[in-house]
C-alpha cells in the first residue's frame, strides 16, 4: 500500500469532521439559534475551557470508576474462565448465569444496585457487570482453541496442569483475552455512565454523566455537549490505549498484528 | 485423555525398542481404526509404516508415544534408566510443524527441557546442539512465522532431538513440503539417524520415501490397519542420490507398490 493512500485514509475522516462542524456552526449562526436550544461548536469549546475545573474533576471521577470496573472485569473474567477451564462442572453450573447477567440490560439493574449498595460501589459493580462478560467468553474461547497436536506434545513430555496452563493455554488464549479486554474497556465506561445517570442528581456523585444530567435540569446545554465530548474522547482514548497494548504484545507473532505484505 | 499404557519391562536384552502385541484401537464411535497389529522394532532400526490415508498408521504412532491407550493388546517401549537432565525416551514429529507461534525457535526447542525442569545451562547446551544438528543455528532468534515450511519442520525435528530420545516417531513429517525440500530433509534425516544411532519409526503414504529411507517397510491394509506385508530394503549405506536413481531402488518401489495396491482397491470397493 502506498503512503499516499495511507495519508488519504487518515485525512478523510478529519475532513468529514471539519465539514460537519462547519455546517453545524453555519446553521446555528444563520438561524440565530440560542445556545440553550443548540449551542454552536465554538460555544461548546468555550464552555469546555471555561468549565474545565468542574468538568476535569468529573472526568477524573468517571475515569477512576471506569478503571476500577475494568480491572474488576478483567480479573473476574479471566479468573472465572480459568476456573471453568479446569472444571467442566463449574462451567456448566455457572455459565448460564453469566449469560443472564450479560443479557439483562444494565440500565435496568442499576437502580436496584443503588438501593442495596453504597453509590460508589454500585457504580463500579455496573461497570464490572457489562465489562466482564466479553472477557469471560473470549478467554474461554481462547483457552479452548489450543492446537491439538501441541496439547499432545505437552502430554508426551509429561507437563503438569500448571505448566500446560502457563506455557500453552494462556499464551494461546492471549490474542482472545486482549480482544475481550478491548471490548471491556469501552463497555466499562458505558457501565459507569449508566450507573451515574441512574443515580441521578439524588446521588452524591460528580462524574461526567452526573454533570450531563445536572446540566440538563439547569438547561445548561453547552455544558451537556462539552461533557458529552469529553466522554467520547475518553472512550476513544481507552480503546486506542488497549489496541496499542494488544499490538505491542502480539506484534512478533500474531496475524492480527502483522502487516498485510507478510 | 487416557494414561499411557507403557509397560515398564526392560526388554533391552532382546535388543527391542518397541513391541506391539495384538494391539487394537477402537474409537469411541465404534470404528475400529487399527489392528490387531503385531510389530517389533529393533534398537537402532529405521522402520516405515506405509499405508493409505486412514489406515491407522498415525494411530499406531500415537499408541507407541503413549498419547492414546490401546483398546486391546499391549504396547511396550524400552525405557532408559535415567530421565535426568531433561532426557526423554521418545521424540515425536507431527505432520504439521506444531510450533508455538508466540515463541522463538530457541524457546520452541527448549520446551521439552523446560517441562522437565532441566537447568538453564544444560538446556542451553542441548538446544545449541539440536539446532546445529538440523542446521538452524543462525535462526535461533527467529519466530516460526518468519521461517519457510522446510525450516519449520527442522525446528520441529530439533525439538524432538533435544531430549536425546532413543526412539524418534515421525508422523508424515514431510508430506506438506515440496519435492526438493523433502529430498533434502530425507537426506538430513538419514544422516542424523546414522550419526545419532536412534530407533526411527516413520509413518508415510509415499512408497518412494519409505523405500529410500528405511531398512524395513511395513505395508498396512486399509482400515482397520493390519500388517499386509513387510519388506527388507537391504541397500548399502550410506544412501544418497545414487540410490534414488538406481535400478535396485526402482525394483523395490515396484514391489512395495504392488503390495500396497490391494489396500487401495479394498478401499475403493468398500
Amino acid at each position: 500500500m502506498s503512503s499516499f493512500q495511507n495519508i488519504g485514509r487518515m485525512l478523510l475522516p478529519i475532513a468529514v469532521l471539519a465539514a460537519g462542524l462547519a455546517l453545524w456552526e453555519l446553521v446555528v449562526r444563520i438561524n440565530d439559534i440560542p445556545p440553550y436550544v443548540l449551542p454552536s461548536p465554538y460555544v461548546v469549546l468555550q464552555t469546555l475551557v471555561a468549565d474545565w475545573p468542574v468538568l476535569s474533576e468529573s472526568l477524573g471521577v468517571t475515569l477512576l470508576t471506569t478503571l476500577e470496573g475494568f480491572i474488576a472485569a478483567a480479573i473476574g473474567g479471566i479468573a472465572l474462565a480459568l476456573l471453568f477451564n479446569q472444571s467442566k462442572w463449574l462451567e456448566h453450573s455457572l455459565f448460564p448465569y453469566a449469560v443472564i447477567l450479560q443479557v439483562t440490560p444494565v440500565i435496568a439493574i442499576a437502580p436496584l444496585l443503588l438501593i442495596y449498595l453504597p453509590q460508589q460501589t454500585a457504580v463500579i459493580v455496573c461497570a464490572w457487570i457489562v465489562g466482564f462478560f466479553p472477557v469471560l467468553s473470549n478467554t474461554t474461547l481462547g483457552l479452548n482453541s489450543v492446537d491439538r497436536n501441541l496439547a499432545g506434545l505437552f502430554q508426551l513430555y509429561g507437563a503438569s496442569r500448571l505448566q500446560t496452563l502457563r506455557y500453552l493455554k494462556l499464551p494461546a488464549a492471549l490474542p482472545y483475552i486482549l480482544g475481550g479486554l478491548r471490548i471491556a474497556g469501552g463497555l466499562s465506561l458505558i457501565g459507569a455512565v449508566v450507573a451515574e445517570i441512574a443515580a441521578g442528581t439524588a446521588g452524591a456523585g460528580s462524574g461526567l454523566a452526573f454533570r450531563i444530567a445536572e446540566s440538563g435540569y439547569r438547561l445548561n446545554i453547552p455544558r451537556m455537549f462539552a461533557a458529552l465530548l469529553l466522554l467520547s474522547v475518553a472512550g476513544i482514548v481507552i480503546y486506542a490505549l488497549l489496541a496499542l497494548v494488544s499490538h505491542l504484545v502480539l506484534r512478533r507473532w500474531h496475524e492480527s498484528a502483522l502487516g498485510k505484505e507478510n | 485423555m487416557a494414561e499411557p499404557a507403557l509397560s515398564k519391562t526392560d526388554f533391552g536384552a532382546a535388543g527391542l525398542a518397541v513391541r506391539l502385541r495384538a494391539v487394537t484401537k477402537i474409537y469411541d464411535n465404534g470404528v475400529t481404526a487399527l489392528g490387531p497389529l503385531d510389530l517389533e522394532v529393533a534398537k537402532g532400526e529405521f522402520v516405515s509404516l506405509l499405508g493409505p490415508s486412514g489406515c491407522g498408521k498415525s494411530t499406531a504412532l500415537r499408541l507407541i508415544a503413549g498419547l492414546a491407550a490401546p483398546s486391546a493388546g499391549t504396547v511396550e517401549v524400552s525405557h532408559r534408566a535415567s530421565k535426568a537432565d531433561g532426557r526423554h525416551p521418545i521424540g515425536f514429529v507431527f505432520q504439521e510443524p506444531t510450533l508455538m507461534p508466540w515463541a522463538s525457535v530457541r524457546e520452541n526447542v527448549r520446551l521439552p527441557l523446560k517441562l522437565a525442569h532441566a537447568t538453564t545451562a544444560e538446556a542451553d547446551r542441548r538446544i545449541d546442539d539440536a539446532l546445529a544438528q538440523v542446521g538452524l543455528a543462525e535462526f535461533a532468534g527467529a519466530y516460526p512465522r518468519e521461517l519457510s515450511g522446510g525450516m519449520k519442520m527442522r525446528v520441529s525435528l530439533a525439538r524432538a532431538l533435544v531430549t536425546d530420545p532413543d526412539i524418534l516417531l515421525l508422523d508424515e513429517p514431510f508430506a506438506a513440503l515440496d519435492e526438493i525440500t523433502r529430498f533434502r530433509l530425507n537426506n538430513d534425516l538419514l544422516d542424523l539417524w546414522r550419526t545419532l544411532n536412534k530407533t526411527v519409526i516413520f509413518v508415510t503414504h509415499s512408497v518412494f520415501e519409505s523405500v529410500y529411507l528405511s531398512q524395513r517397510v511395513i505395508v498396512m491394509t486399509a482400515r482397520p490397519g493390519r500388517l499386509a506385508r513387510e519388506f527388507r530394503i537391504t541397500a548399502p549405506e550410506p544412501r544418497g542420490e545414487e540410490f534414488r536413481t538406481s535400478a535396485e531402488y526402482a525394483a523395490h518401489c515396484r514391489e512395495v507398490s504392488a503390495a500396497l495396491a490391494p489396500s487401495y482397491f479394498g478401499q475403493r470397493g468398500a
